[in-house]
């Protein structure tokens, strides 16, 4: 039997869905731009430093709802280890998602890059120039983007293996629609 | 269909095989994005990796134009250019520049006679906040007209086969003029007696947002005096910096900034082509280089003088340089500021 779950509020949903578009194109973009030194290497910094902010910005928006309108209740039934992992990957998400754009600006600034978000817009410098704290953050900056890409395959695999497998609602809290019915679950399963 | 003993729910095969594909998809594209499954795609790595020496780079240094000194000084901007760009550094008036003249190696103890190709990076900020950072050197063209092109020059230099050389040339006919000059240029004995040039095209951006594909020299105030590359050797191999420096401290040393304007149809994608000299100038400011300090604790140490950080006004062109240019000082910026103890600072600048 499954529990009939309530979902998200409606803005959670819509900023999940926009955040997701957002950071799966933010690491797409990472991982390309320095693998390459065609013309699009500059595009794609163009768009990698005013998307990380809009991360940020987003992200703390996020951080504020989730405060105010809190989470739907996990399922009673569902096995302890499973329930562990889904709220401490809530707690990285967050941390992942307001810490990278805070890294990517602090080591452009230790690097005394001008931080430019568009045409003449730009944010000041956090940090002073110093090559100890740049390479500490760049590194951090680096393997914190290839964890935050295998934490969202975990994401995706765990959020279809409820859906999927388990069938238990989960899916159907962040859903941007309903998927169908959760009345007829019940014919589903037995 | 599977039963796990654990769950009262079955797991259907397919469930798992949907699941197992769509994370497989996912990483594969990521891994494309990344370039590991393209061996052949120039990379900063690849590109940064063969400047480097058959004993590898020097680690702490730049990975070309490793061999430098920093100086300080201003731009006075004389309000010409603003015609052509709205960028607030070409408004008549004084900004703070910070600069390097280098030698372009991969070895920070070259010595001056063998190097043949010189360079200037600038750092010009304005009031505004914003910065305009360029790399010039002081041959009139570019060896080659592509970043791919310049990879096979690197792979060709350093390699065992006797003919990579010609079989370069042969791809690459442009090379034989920049080799023309490097034979035939004469050499100067002074950082300051050199003509320093973008090569590279850019485009200026004026107040009613019109596109100027333009190019820009800095020209020195200084008369250049010829000298042999043997004569230059007797000097010593340190001698360009003992020279700039006695020369800074006896008196300030100037440059005229001028923008050389495209007309239509001029090859602004290719850097080893040069323009017709008929083309416009206008001369936009003075260079004033105030005060040389080494570069082991001078301010120009840790400052990548990437030539895609432009002020608001100026922007890149179909010159696929920059960009490239961009990607693999990043990359040498990178590996050079975690090689900090490779190149100490002296004691009087340590913390």
């Amino acid at each position: 039997m499954t529990t009939i779950r309530t979902r998200f509020a409606a803005p959670q949903r819509l900023l999940h869905w926009l955040m997701a578009i957002c950071i799966l194109s933010m690491l797409f973009i990472g991982v390309g731009m320095v693998s390459t030194v065609a013309p699009k290497y500059l595009t794609l910094v163009q768009i990698h430093k005013p998307l990380g902010i809009a991360i940020l910005v987003l992200a703390l928006i996020r951080l504020g709802l989730r405060i105010f309108y809190g989470a739907p209740a996990l399922p009673a039934d569902l096995p302890e280890p499973i329930k562990l992992a889904a709220i401490s990957s809530q707690y990285i998400f967050y941390a992942l998602m307001i810490a990278m754009p805070l890294i990517g600006w602090a080591m452009l600034s230790a690097a005394s890059y001008p931080v430019v978000l568009f045409g003449g817009v730009h944010l000041p410098s956090i940090l002073p120039l110093n090559p100890r704290l740049h390479t500490l953050l760049w590194h951090a900056h680096y393997f914190l983007a290839f964890a935050f890409f295998a934490f969202i395959l975990m994401h995706v695999a765990a959020i279809l293996g409820h859906k999927l497998i388990r069938n238990d609602g989960i899916f159907e809290t962040m859903a941007p629609v309903l998927t169908h019915d959760p009345s007829k679950r019940k014919t589903d399963l037995v | 269909m599977a039963q796990s003993p654990v769950s009262p729910k079955p797991i259907r095969l397919s469930s798992v095989l949907t699941i197992a594909a769509v994370i497989f998809v996912a990483a594969i594209a990521f891994a494309y994005t990344a370039g590991w499954l393209s061996p052949r795609r120039l990379t900063p790595e690849k590109l940064v990796a063969a400047l480097a020496p058959p004993g590898g780079p020097a680690l702490g240094h730049r990975r070309n134009h490793a061999k430098g000194i920093c100086f300080t000084g201003t731009f006075e901007a004389n309000g010409n250019g603003s015609a052509l760009s709205k960028a607030e550094v070409f408004v008549r008036g004084q900004y703070p520049v910070l600069g390097r003249f280098n030698l372009a190696t991969a070895d920070p103890n070259a010595a001056d006679a063998m190097v043949r190709v010189r360079g200037i990076g600038i750092s010009i900020t304005t009031p505004d906040g914003q910065e305009w950072r360029s790399a010039m050197i002081d041959a009139p063209i570019f060896p080659v007209s592509t970043p791919q092109a310049f990879y096979a020059l690197l792979t060709a230099s350093q390699s065992k086969d006797p003919d990579a050389m010609k079989k370069f040339i042969a791809a690459n006919p442009g090379f034989l003029a920049f080799a023309g000059w490097a034979k035939s240029a004469p050499w100067t004995g002074s950082y300051a007696e050199e003509r320093y040039n973008s090569l590279n095209s850019f485009l200026f951006v004026d107040e009613s947002g019109v596109r100027h594909p333009i190019r820009w020299s800095l020209i020195p105030a200084a008369t250049p005096v010829p000298i042999s590359p043997e004569e230059l050797a007797k000097r010593g191999p340190d001698f360009l910096e003992q020279e700039i420096t006695q020369r800074v401290a006896a008196s300030s040393q100037t440059w005229s900034l001028v923008v050389t304007v495209a007309n239509p149809g001029d090859p602004i994608a290719d850097p080893n082509k040069a323009w017709p000299p008929d083309r416009r100038t206008v001369d936009v400011g003075t260079l004033t280089v105030n005060q040389i300090e080494q570069e082991r604790d001078g301010p120009c140490r840790d400052i990548n003088f990437d030539p895609t950080v432009l002020p608001a006004g100026i922007t890149t062109s179909e010159d696929p340089f920059p960009a490239a240019r961009s990607a693999a000082y990043s990359r040498s910026y990178n590996a050079r500021t975690a090689e900090e103890s490779y190149y100490p600072r002296t004691a009087t600048g340590a913390k």
